[in-house]
């Protein structure tokens, strides 16, 4: 239950995009059609959801004093991390390369991109800061990922029917694309009364 | 001035350009505006905005963040021609993270209060995509002096919409400025025994009269009112320069 929490806390309370404004740059640039944003969500879930249980096994058994080198290494953690989310893009890249060509050329640039995105790093970070352990951080890991996928495509979606709408020209795209964001961030603070746990024990 | 202009040049010998020209200054000024990093290249919003609540801690993160972009753009562009195409995103992250990781340390060692707030957003500079852009766009084609200058005016034109945002949530979100530091200003509120807010102060004098009933804005401290400044921000910028507008 305490698993289910964190990925409900993850995905809705303390969503990345709209709480942290982690990933905002490719949330900003691929959130133009929904085929695309739905794509790259999914990649972001999956790329969370492997970096994060890899990057606590390097934090606790590489860099920790009670680790392998028995010495408190935590001045390697930024390198290390950034260096297992790049080689994880990488690998994500030439599976899906493989496996499915067609969404491989609609994502291009953006899968490589990936690796910039701050909610990837953030995650690893927030999870070493808040002391998770394993199966708590894969949860973290997919709750954070699911929460960007619906950050990215209610944006999206949103952005597309904008399109109709009487924007003053200066406002259009870009400037409306934030003053949404932040209209979505206050929407999302309603959830941050909920108590996972306090729900799951009421039933 | 007429003379000065016509004694003063072309005595030496213009063999090598100079260190600090026309383009160089092109290069330092023209991110504060045509292409600031946030508001026009909408790169770096990402490990930032929810720094911005507060001035003081926006004041280091700005400056973390042109250090980190202006010496990784010079270092980056001292080992350019000895990277080879594939693994160049992995040099230029490991030259950023080893950067990030000094500015870590050095703030851990003499401001731990700030080092504990900021906390992650440290270790995000390293993905702040303006840092990579640059090394991308710039730094990986141009001479080093270069590359150095434009890395430090991308800092600068970032760490400059940093603060003003972080200026307007303060003042209305908290009533203060640089709150935290050694020079604290209160400036909106109820009165204070320890510093005195400035406008209740000026009450009596009738300036502040204005504001005497003024209550701290809940909305600037929420992160989504970054969000909003940097929506209106655009909106002014796009407004007076109808090239930038966005055509999609």
């Amino acid at each position: 239950m305490e698993l289910f929490n964190i990925f409900i806390k993850a995905a809705f309370i303390e969503n990345l995009v709209l709480a942290y404004f982690l990933g905002m740059c490719s949330y900003l640039a691929v959130s133009k059609t929904v085929t695309t944003a739905f794509g790259l969500g999914l990649a972001v879930i999956f790329v969370l959801g492997i970096t994060m249980p890899i990057n606590w096994l390097i934090s606790e058994l590489l860099l920790s004093e009670n680790g392998i080198f028995g010495m408190d290494l935590t001045f390697l953690r930024f390198i290390l991390f950034i260096a297992v989310i790049a080689s994880m893009v990488q690998l994500v890249e030439m599976i899906v390369e493989k496996v499915s060509p067609a969404l491989y050329t609609s994502l291009g640039i953006f899968l490589p991109l990936i690796t910039v995105n701050c909610a990837i790093l953030g995650g690893s970070l927030f999870m070493v800061a808040r002391e998770y352990n394993f199966t708590e951080s894969i949860a973290f890991g997919l709750g954070g990922g699911f929460g960007w996928f619906l950050a990215i495509i209610a944006i999206a979606a949103i952005r597309e029917k904008i399109r109709y709408s009487n924007v003053p020209p200066a406002l259009r795209g870009l400037g409306m694309a934030f003053i949404l964001t932040g209209l979505m961030g206050i929407a999302f603070m309603s959830l941050m009364g909920i108590d996972p746990s306090a729900l799951m024990a009421g039933k | 001035m007429a003379e000065t202009t016509a004694t003063t040049p072309e005595v030496t010998v213009k063999e090598t350009e100079p260190l600090f020209g026309k383009a160089e200054k092109k290069l330092l000024l023209d991110p504060l505006g045509d292409t600031n990093p946030i508001t026009i290249q909408v790169l770096g919003i990402c490990s930032a905005l929810a720094v911005t609540s507060l001035v003081y801690p926006s004041v280091v993160m700005a400056i973390a963040v042109i250090f980190v972009c202006g010496f990784s753009s010079l270092f980056t562009s001292l080992v350019r021609n000895k990277i080879p195409k594939q693994v160049r995103m992995i040099v230029q992250l490991v030259i950023i993270a080893t950067l990030v990781t000094i500015v870590e340390l050095t703030l851990k060692r003499f401001n731990y209060p700030i080092y504990k707030q900021l906390s992650v957003y440290i270790g995000l500079i390293i993905t702040n995509c303006i840092v990579m852009g640059r090394l991308e766009a710039y730094a990986m084609a141009n001479r080093p002096w270069r590359a150095f200058v434009d890395g430090l005016g991308n800092g600068v034109g970032y760490g400059v919409i940093l603060i003003m945002v972080a200026v307007i949530r303060e003042i209305f979100g908290k009533g203060t400025l640089f709150a935290g530091s050694p020079i604290q200003i209160n400036i909106i509120g109820a009165s204070n025994d320890e510093v005195g807010y400035l406008i209740n102060t000026a009450a009596e004098s009738g300036i502040g009269s204005l504001f005497a009933g003024y209550y701290n804005n809940n909305l600037m401290v929420l992160p989504a009112a970054a969000m909003f400044i940097i929506g209106i921000f655009i909106w002014i910028q796009r407004s007076y320069r109808p090239t930038l507008v966005d055509v999609s």
